[in-house]
């Protein structure tokens, strides 16, 4: 006979350890099954010492646990405690390999083949997943660990890293300052690495920091030595210690196969789950990460309150003094009629589940206008939604004249222009009448379209129309366009992907949504770049005129969204409207005129092939050094250590060099910041003007850092502030104007960790400190579709 | 740097030169000799002077990096000054100097103090010519000398060939050896001031070696593969010396003359106080 329990927990991190003291301290059957030999594994491997963050700090915590704003051990050690205390029924090593059953019957199976039945289970095992081992004989010695952390802990050992990605490049890279390093590579080049992490490892092989074995493998652990196999037969390399950096498997593979269901492909996406946290199976719950909840205090709430909803009760949600706080604007109404009216006026909102409408509104803003009162303004840099609860809003379609409006009724939204290009807003958007408005951040929104492809859908649909009549037909009426909009389709292309071929026949036009492309002609044999189109520009319409073959090859300069619109009804349009037509054929005669130009000028071309290679052409406000200029005296980075904390987030002398433009290591401020994806406290945001900067509340993960393909993200301890300019110079103390105080080598026990990167001066008088303190004006700051217009380049 | 701002601060360095060339015109026929003790000399004078300040302020102002403000940056259309504007307006009226001071002294020099302080506007002056001289010529002759690599890369490739020659010489003739060995130990990249600004080396020890190598490939010898390899090998080497050294040069001249410019500026000043101090003096 099985061990039989009420509810078994899967997972002893955060969530799955709060629903299961929960459990204990209500007297419910239950047992907590934890892979490892410890609690709470994610939290285990922070680093030692890590200050971890109890954010939000509004939200009040719930559970028989106790969890505050400390540092990793005192965490552990607390809940070591409540275990015992609340004598919670936890088995260790005890990994779940399998569920089966149905609600009231499921049948769990461990690692170990035996078997656990239980009524309810609760899935808390996070998104860390399953790391990667070694399987070679040996691999279970302590000298062979799967992660690192702190480089520094390490001094005069032998250490091999094995694995070519990020993380042991990283690894590699650090631990090769104090100790003898090699990496083992299983193929014959880096290529699975960010391009700057590769950059460094190529470095670091050349100067003999680190030695690399090419397409090795690793064969044998003995106590002070790994045997490989190489290309030239078996080799012994001396090693004291071994990281192997294989990677990890997500959990998806095992969830689905419990029979729980992910709403797309998209390897982000994670399991719908309603309101009571229960999964599309019966009787299966999902709490904490896994559930699209990335914060400590939110998955312990979370843990608690599946528990009560298990046994039929139904708390308030802790959330609801948030939602209290954000609806204060709205006078004295309760948060369940709030979100009634939401439900009632915004279709596109309509259809979420209480949690998600819920999560949703904490990351909003209730906005109260009066009429007249401005929502945006053109080419303000934001990128939140808007929708309309009460009220009317009218979009500026002329800026020469305020007052002509395009009025959005209650239930409409708008902004979606600006999410999905990322770039400026293209119109002021002002109050019409009263209105009420809800503001709601990029990230869930963007986290609202991968989950929910109806929300997609309808956005997409109306996002095509205005986008249509933005870029390509902004004199045309609606009812003109129809032809036009329903045959168009939007298209995805990665970075490289070639839209279409010089000599193909045209038969459609593309209208880039967002991203860029390149435009080039074969001359002499080479491809050589004519232009760079950024986003909000058709590209497609000289075939179509001119009904010849297509004159020039359209490339993807980053991952690009086109509108592709079909040629028949884009000529039928032309023949309707005549006004529009001139315009259009306008704008041919131009583009042929300027490539004519750039055939001319293969070295402009260049200077656009070499600055789309480096990844320019998703930046949007890029620091560009004229190395013809430049008389190397770095104080473009001691000003942006000065006026940041002492923490330089340049790099000036890092980075490629075409002709004499030097692309120096810092922050693009891209138009889909990288950087962005997975940070839990949704800490780095755009600013009105365009800078992507981290908040405080960041929690030091180190999410972003990984996530930004340039490298321009530092974690680092924030240090103490200097003395004035005087006190240095006549009395010699402490720092000096400029100097570097990242200490990036310096363990700091104990002290948060935060990152740090360019945040464009924000908040310096004057601008961009960089630009302004450079004697000699090599340093500028440019938007890449300005500097790579032919105006500038033909300088 | 020269042209910044459409020459505006040449335009109005080059007013204040032409007012004060104008007013010493029209001052001649009246005060006979016009020097610091007259009215047009004061006025000379203390133009002089405060723009001597003024270009001594660069320094501090160089490492005033910016303001604090909560959202003070924002308006990104609203450009401030630059250090650019600075060291263009620095140059335009640094130079204005030479005129507007020699005018104040109506040309009469002797061995005195006054003097001093003129001989040393006029040395720092010179240096911030050559300075302007190195800053427009040497940063894109450092980058074509670099070709994309740092100087550090420069030096780990130097290393990397130290470690192979040293490979192929143990089975070679002591002497080889022993210059090979030579070169790799001995051979430096900058150094004192001396050798930073040569930008080469009379008596590198890797040329040494490679001489060696030569009259030892031309007489008769057994390992005719590794002897022409080694001998690639330092070609190679003393081509990236040569680069580095180059690199090195370029970095010192770039910086050389602010160790003449900067200490004498804090001369001029302590002299220029002198004099003021000394002419209301002797009154
Ligand atoms: C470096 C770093 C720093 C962070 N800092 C903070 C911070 O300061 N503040 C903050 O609020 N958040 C922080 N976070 C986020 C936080 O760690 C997560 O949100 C939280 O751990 C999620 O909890 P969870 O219970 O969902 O899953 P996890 O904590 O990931 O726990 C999952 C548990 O399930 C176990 N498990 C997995 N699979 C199985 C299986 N098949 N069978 C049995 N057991 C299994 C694992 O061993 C693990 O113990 C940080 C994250 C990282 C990576
Ligand atoms: C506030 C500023 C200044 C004042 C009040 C001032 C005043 C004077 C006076 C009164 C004289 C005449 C002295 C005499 O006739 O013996 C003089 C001469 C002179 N000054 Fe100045 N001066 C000033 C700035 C300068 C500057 C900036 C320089 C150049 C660096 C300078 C260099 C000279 C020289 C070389 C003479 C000629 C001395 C001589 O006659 O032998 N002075 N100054
Ligand atoms: C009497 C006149 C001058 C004085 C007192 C003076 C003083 C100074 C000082 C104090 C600095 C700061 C250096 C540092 O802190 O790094 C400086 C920099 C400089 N000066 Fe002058 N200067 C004078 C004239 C000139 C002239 C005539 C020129 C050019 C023709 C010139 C060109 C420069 C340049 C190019 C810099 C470097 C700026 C930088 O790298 O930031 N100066 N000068
Ligand atoms: S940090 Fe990296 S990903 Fe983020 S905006 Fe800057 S360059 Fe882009
Ligand atoms: S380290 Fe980066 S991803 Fe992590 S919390 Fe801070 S800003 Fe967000």
């Amino acid at each position: 006979m099985p061990d039989h329990y009420k509810i078994a927990v899967v997972g002893s991190g955060p969530a799955g350890l709060s629903a299961a003291a929960h459990a204990a301290k209500l007297g419910v059957s239950h047992v907590l099954l934890e892979k490892t030999d410890h609690a709470s594994d994610t939290i285990y491997k922070y680093q030692k010492g890590k200050l971890v963050m109890a954010t939000p700090d509004v939200l009040p915590l719930r559970s028989d646990f106790t969890f505050e704003r400390g540092n990793r051990e005192g965490i552990l050690d607390a809940w070591n405690q409540g275990l015992d205390a609340l004598k919670v029924n936890i088995r260790y090593n005890a990994e779940v390999t399998a569920i089966k059953g149905q609600k009231g019957a499921f049948e769990i199976t461990l690692r170990d083949k035996s078997v656990v039945t239980a009524e309810a289970v609760v899935l808390g095992i996070g998104l860390q997943g399953n790391l990667n081992k070694l399987p070679m004989p040996g691999a279970e010695q302590p000298h062979v660990q799967y992660q690192l952390d702190d480089p520094d802990e390490y001094e005069g050992e032998h250490i091999i890293v094995v694995g070519a990605g990020d993380a042991a490049i990283e690894n590699a890279v650090a631990l090769s300052k104090q100790n003898t390093v090699a990496i083992i590579n299983r193929s014959a080049e880096f290529a699975r690495a960010k391009q700057g992490n590769i950059d460094l490892i190529l470095a670091a092989i050349e100067k003999k920091q680190v030695e690399c074995y090419y397409s090795a493998a690793p064969l044998k652990v003995n106590a002070k030595t790994m045997v490989l196999k190489t290309a030239d037969g078996e080799a012994e390399v001396p090693a004291d210690r071994i990281i192997a950096r294989l990677g990890a498997t997500a959990p998806r593979k095992f969830v689905e196969s419990t029979g729980i269901a992910f709403p797309s492909p998209d390897p982000k996406s994670l399991p719908e789950v309603s309101a009571t946290y229960e999964s599309n199976v019966p009787g299966m719950y999902i709490v904490g990460a896994l559930a699209g909840c990335p914060l400590i205090k939110q998955a312990m709430n979370q843990g608690w309150e599946v528990i009560e909803y298990i046994e039929g009760r139904r708390p308030d949600p802790a959330d609801e003094p948030l939602l209290r706080e954000r609806f204060k604007g709205l006078g004295d109404v309760s948060v369940s009629d709030v979100l009634a009216t939401i439900r009632a006026n915004v279709p596109i909102f309509a259809e979420l589940n209480a949690l998600m409408l819920r999560e949703l509104m904490i990351d909003s803003t209730i906005h109260r206008l009066n009429p007249g009162d401005i929502v945006f303004k053109k080419n303000d840099y934001t990128n939140t939604f808007f929708t309309i609860v009460e009220g009317e809003v009218g979009i500026q379609i002329n800026p020469a004249d305020p007052n002509q409006l395009v009025a959005l009724k209650q239930g409409e939204f708008f902004g979606e222009m600006g999410l999905i290009s990322g770039r400026r807003r293209t119109a002021t958007v002002v109050a019409k009448s009263a209105c009420i408005l809800i503001e709601t951040q990029r990230r869930s929104m963007i986290k609202l379209i991968k989950s929910d492809a109806s929300v997609k859908r309808v956005m997409d649909q109306t996002a095509i129309i205005r986008q249509i009549q933005t870029h390509l037909a902004p004199h045309v009426p609606k009812e003109q366009l129809v032809d036009v909009v329903s045959t168009a389709t939007i298209e995805s292309f990665s970075a490289g992907d070639t839209l279409f071929n010089q000599g193909e026949k045209g038969d459609s036009v593309h209208l880039i949504r967002n991203g860029s492309v390149t435009i080039s002609r074969r001359i002499g044999g080479r491809d050589t770049v004519l232009s760079y189109v950024p986003s909000g520009n058709y590209v497609g319409e000289m075939a179509l005129l001119s009904d010849l073959p297509r004159s020039a090859t359209v490339k993807a300069a980053v991952e690009t969204e086109t509108i592709k619109i079909d040629g028949a009804a884009f000529k039928l349009l032309l023949q309707r409207a005549p006004t529009l037509k001139t315009e259009i054929e306008e704008t041919f005669r131009e583009r042929v005129k300027q490539n004519e130009m750039m055939e001319g000028r293969p070295d402009a071309g260049g200077i656009i092939q070499f600055l789309v290679e480096q990844g320019i052409g998703e930046g949007t406000d890029v620091l560009l050094i004229d190395e013809s200029l430049c008389v190397r005296c770095d104080n473009c980075e001691k000003a942006c250590a000065e006026t940041h904390h002492g923490i330089s987030r340049l790099d000036r002398e890092a980075g490629p060099t075409f002709d004499s433009i030097h692309v120096p290591t810092s922050c693009r401020h891209c138009e889909h910041p990288h950087c962005m994806a997975d940070c839990p406290p949704d800490a780095i945001h755009r600013a009105p003007n365009g800078e992507v900067f981290i908040e405080d509340s960041c929690i030091g993960c180190g999410n972003c850092t990984r996530n930004c393909p340039y490298g321009v993200i530092q974690l680092a301890v924030q240090p103490e502030p200097k003395p004035g300019l005087f006190q240095w110079l006549f009395f010699g103390m402490g720092f000096g104007p400029g100097e570097d105080m990242s200490q990036r080598h310096v363990p700091h026990p104990g002290k948060a960790k935060h990152a740090v990167k360019c945040d464009m001066c924000k908040d310096i008088e004057g601008g961009a400190s960089c630009v302004r303190a450079c004697p000699t004006g090599a340093a500028i700051r440019v938007s890449p579709a300005e500097f790579m217009s032919l105006a500038t380049l033909a300088r | 740097m020269l042209v910044y701002r459409n020459f505006r601060y040449f335009k109005w360095a080059a007013l204040l030169v032409l007012a004060s060339v104008i007013a010493y015109w029209l001052h001649q026929p009246f005060a006979g000799v016009p020097n610091g003790g007259t009215w047009l000399g004061y006025v000379l004078g203390t133009i002089g002077a405060g723009i001597i300040f003024w270009l001594t302020y660069l320094g501090i102002r160089k490492r005033r990096y910016g303001i604090h403000r909560e959202g003070a940056g924002k308006d990104k259309r609203k450009d401030g000054i630059k250090l650019e504007d600075w060291v263009s307006a620095h140059i335009y009226f640094g130079l204005s100097l030479i005129i507007v001071a020699t005018l104040h002294t109506g040309f009469q020099f002797g061995w005195n103090l006054h003097t001093l302080a003129y001989a040393l506007m006029i040395i720092v002056i010179v240096s911030g010519i050559f300075g302007v001289y190195a800053y427009i010529r040497y940063p894109q002759l450092m980058t074509e000398n670099r070709r994309g690599l740092t100087l550090n890369n420069m030096l780990a490739q130097v290393a990397d060939l130290d470690k192979e020659m040293r490979g192929i010489t143990m089975s070679m003739g002591e002497n080889i050896n022993a210059a090979v060995l030579r070169a790799a130990q001995e051979t430096r990249v900058g150094g004192s001031f001396g050798r930073m600004l040569a930008g080469q080396d009379a008596s590198c020890p890797t040329t040494a070696a490679r001489v060696l190598v030569e009259q030892v490939a031309h007489q008769p010898h057994d390992d005719e593969a590794a002897l022409r390899r080694l001998l690639s090998l330092l070609v190679r080497k003393e081509e990236l010396l040569r680069r580095a050294r180059r690199d090195v040069q370029f970095s010192a001249l770039m910086q050389i003359w602010l160790f003449v410019h900067v200490p004498l500026s804090f001369g001029l000043l302590a002299a220029l106080t002198a004099h003021i101090v000394s002419v209301f003096f002797y009154w």
